[in-house]
């Protein structure tokens, strides 16, 4: 067993931490969430040149091979930084699904281009009747001639106003909450018949709401086997939830050091704050919900690659229950041991605290993933 | 013991409810169910209807414009318009300074105050906390030097609620750095057009501007214009926070249970409503349990004459009970706490929302709700009164 890093990943921590210190002052981040599109493409850039866009991609198609403590390492610091960029929707999910399910012929024509910060992509799987079962698919897809005609809605798609391609689950067949029937396409985002609703989200990322109304896809726009789409995102839903509890353990961690920290500067009663045992004892509970998350964090990333998809399963719903109870208690108790402070916008603890409480509703909150766990 | 209403009681239910039918227009009752933003005008439309009833003040002194309700009375009254969706009364007047006033005050200062305030040409705001005073309230360092017939004020208020809209602030100073930090503090009520006063609001992370930061900079005072004695003010402010944390919530709290029922009927899961998912019904159950427990620790307080200890209590139970029931109204709405619209929330806004209707203002309320158990003395120093008052600890 060992718990610590390589070299390399050493190395990547240290390299996205310079970013987030260079590039995500408050101030800063406050005015790329202002901007029309909400981050910064220079930012992408960069990413892109650091590496980090192909940092999961494998390399035979142009990508760095990294494995998921890579995106662990990457991911947490993100969190730190509160960092708005697309990488979720793009490289984790979207590359997750082009080599999870892509033909050859995807793999080659946009892994390249996506590690490369040519391509962005997105992934509209909720409805509004699906709260946050991946299989309550609506949305309906129909065989004509070769391809497909795409009709239905899908709901809170992040990041789908930048994406170039959007991978779109929609039913070829069955009820509507199988988990048989159910396709995975990538469809243009300027395709005739798809409209988009954007919007900005109370975390300071966007989203949107997408009408398909007869999109028209070609069988090359299926992704992995037709009908079998439910496995597929299984799969990457899996992969993007170990990463969120990177991200989430990131957030929790700037949160309860600035807490301890300000509790050790604030004087009431002629005493700092930290003098309280009250708050002691508070902030210990705060720092131990910080300790477990990460460890809950490390299993999931470690267990991501299971072959057994049950244990894979579990270990994902386990870690998404604690940073649901991690970060909704360290999230409420930074904002009320801040006091008044922490109700402003003006301070980035609510910032953090409203990334974390919306990380509790993405891919199923703590009731859907003890449910789930119970059903395992 | 016996725990129904007398049928008088009931009949002065049923004719408040009457009034407020009669009363409250449809639109505006729909602003207040739907938890939009209210404007200074729909409040003071609400106010001035209640006042012309005579009903604006119940607590006050008959004589002043009070009206002689037994304590359940004024409990069913507080609690019927919220039930009837009426915009709530802006306490920092009617409910804070003016009891202040006509304790402590003299006779000129009521016959100044009191009729503005009843009928709501003066809206009051309240300057208590500083940047460096929370809750070591008695720190505080804004100061009001004597000159003359004026006291000279200089120093920074903060989370000042609605001070934008305010005619009058009631404001703690510090008159004298001798003794107790308690002892040098003086209640002063200050015209809010005076020169040298700034108001700049702060924004708060669900987005809505409702404080402000209020900067004091050599604003000339009258000295008519202090209550009562000069370092007196502690006594005064302590009256007035008993006041500030003895707010009935029962008819609040239901009001979020009403709304969440209505949210877990619409949503759905696994094709079904979400109020009939186990887990979820558990959690409404259980939020209705602790809300009946806490009405009936409301009642048992009823008729005690000062509000003493149970408003500590009865602040940091139902205050956490407001958090838990916009809580699990965010999670009710699942992924549609995300979209961010901040004109949802105004009335009159067109564009057809993105997602339900109810959904909207979870996350902003969820949010805007961190602050009760901050506010009014945070829930830690209410558990500090309870410690030492009640427990003698």
């Amino acid at each position: 067993m060992d718990f610590s890093l390589s070299e390399e990943q050493q190395l990547l921590k240290d390299s996205v931490q310079r970013f987030v210190r260079e590039e995500y002052e408050l101030e800063s981040r406050r005015k790329l969430v202002a901007t029309d599109i909400g981050y910064s493409e220079d930012n992408w850039a960069k990413m892109a040149e650091l590496g980090w866009l192909a940092l999961p991609l494998p390399e035979e198609y142009g990508g760095i091979g990294g494995g998921a403590v890579d995106t662990m390492v990457l991911m947490e610091e993100f969190g730190r930084g509160l960092v708005v960029e697309p990488y979720m929707s793009s490289v984790i999910i979207g590359g997750g699904f082009l080599m999870a399910g892509g033909s050859e012929k995807h793999k080659t024509e946009l892994l390249p281009k996506l590690g490369a910060g040519e391509l962005k992509l997105a992934f509209g799987y909720a409805e509004r009747q699906s709260r946050f079962d991946l299989n309550d698919v609506e949305c309906k897809a129909e065989k004509s001639g070769d391809g497909y005609i795409l009709n239905g809605h899908k709901g809170v798609v992040f990041h789908a106003a930048t994406a170039d391609k959007i991978i779109v689950s929609a039913r070829t067949s069955g009820g509507s909450r199988d988990a048989d029937g159910i396709t995975l396409f990538l469809v243009d985002n300027n395709c005739n018949g798809l409209s988009r609703r954007d919007y900005p989200t109370v975390d300071g990322l966007r989203a949107s709401e997408l009408e398909l109304d007869g999109v028209a896809v070609g069988a090359d726009a299926v992704l992995g086997a037709v009908g079998g789409g439910a496995a597929l995102m299984e799969e990457v839903v899996g992969q993007a939830i170990a990463a969120i509890c990177a991200e989430s353990v990131g957030c929790m961690d700037v949160l309860q050091e600035t807490t301890n920290e300000y509790l050790k500067t604030r004087v009431q009663f002629g005493v700092p704050l930290s003098k309280f045992q009250v708050l002691q004892h508070r902030m210990v509970d705060m720092f131990m919900e910080c300790e477990q998350a990460r460890s809950m964090c490390y299993m999931v990333t470690l267990k991501i690659g299971d072959e057994d998809p049950v244990e894979r399963a579990k270990a994902v719903s386990a870690a998404k229950v604690q940073i649901g109870n991690s970060g909704r208690y360290v999230g409420q108790q930074s904002v009320q041991l801040h006091g008044g402070m922490g109700m402003t916008d003006e301070l980035h603890v609510g910032h953090y605290f409203k990334r974390l409480t919306m990380i509790d509703t993405m891919f199923g909150n703590k009731d859907h993933h003890l449910k789930r766990y119970a059903d395992l | 013991m016996d725990m129904h209403y007398r049928p008088e009681d009931l009949a002065f239910q049923a004719e408040v409810r009457q009034f407020i039918q009669a009363n409250l227009p449809a639109d505006l009752a729909d602003k207040v169910r739907r938890g939009l933003h209210l404007d200074k005008e729909d409040f003071v439309f609400w106010q001035k209807k209640l006042n012309e009833q005579g009903w604006f003040a119940p607590h006050w002194p008959v004589a002043l414009g009070g009206v002689e309700w037994n304590p359940t009375q004024h409990y069913l009254f507080q609690n019927e318009q919220v039930e009837g969706c009426c915009p709530p009364v802006i306490p920092f007047g009617v409910r804070m300074v003016a009891p202040v006033i006509f304790t402590y005050g003299s006779e000129e200062q009521k016959q100044r105050f009191l009729p503005d305030i009843l009928d709501s040409t003066a809206w009051w705001c309240q300057g208590y906390s500083e940047p460096g005073s929370g809750s070591d309230l008695a720190s505080l360092q804004t100061k009001a030097v004597r000159d003359g017939d004026d006291y000279i004020v200089n120093g920074t208020k903060t989370w000042t609620t609605l001070a934008q809209y305010a005619d009058w602030i009631f404001c703690l100073v510090r008159t004298s750095t001798e003794g107790k930090p308690q002892e040098g503090i003086s209640f002063l009520l200050i015209d809010m057009n005076s020169p040298g006063i700034d108001v700049t609001p702060i924004i708060t992370i669900d987005g809505s501007h409702e404080v402000n930061s209020v900067f004091f900079t050599d604003v000339r005072v009258p000295a008519e214009n202090l209550i009562g004695q000069e370092n007196q003010g502690w006594t005064y402010a302590k009256f007035l926070l008993l006041f500030e944390r003895s707010n009935s919530l029962t008819g609040s709290l239901k009001q979020q249970l009403h709304r969440l029922r209505g949210v877990a009927r619409q949503e759905l899961t696994g094709g079904a409503p979400l109020c009939a998912d186990p887990a979820f019904a558990a959690r409404l159950a259980d939020y209705e349990v602790q809300l009946r427990s806490y009405e009936f620790l409301e009642l048992r307080t009823l008729g005690n004459s000062r509000p003493g200890a149970e408003a500590s209590y009865l602040k940091i139970i139902g205050t956490d009970l407001q958090q838990l029931a916009s809580e699990l109204t965010l999670q009710a709405v699942a992924y549609y706490g995300n979209p961010h619209i901040s004109d949802a929330l105004v009335h009159g806004y067109n564009e057809p929302s993105v997602g339900p209707d109810y959904a909207a203002p979870a996350a902003p309320q969820y949010f805007n709700y961190r602050k009760t158990a901050i506010y009014a003395g945070s829930n830690e120093i209410q558990r500090n009164i309870l410690s030492k008052a009640v427990l003698g600890m």
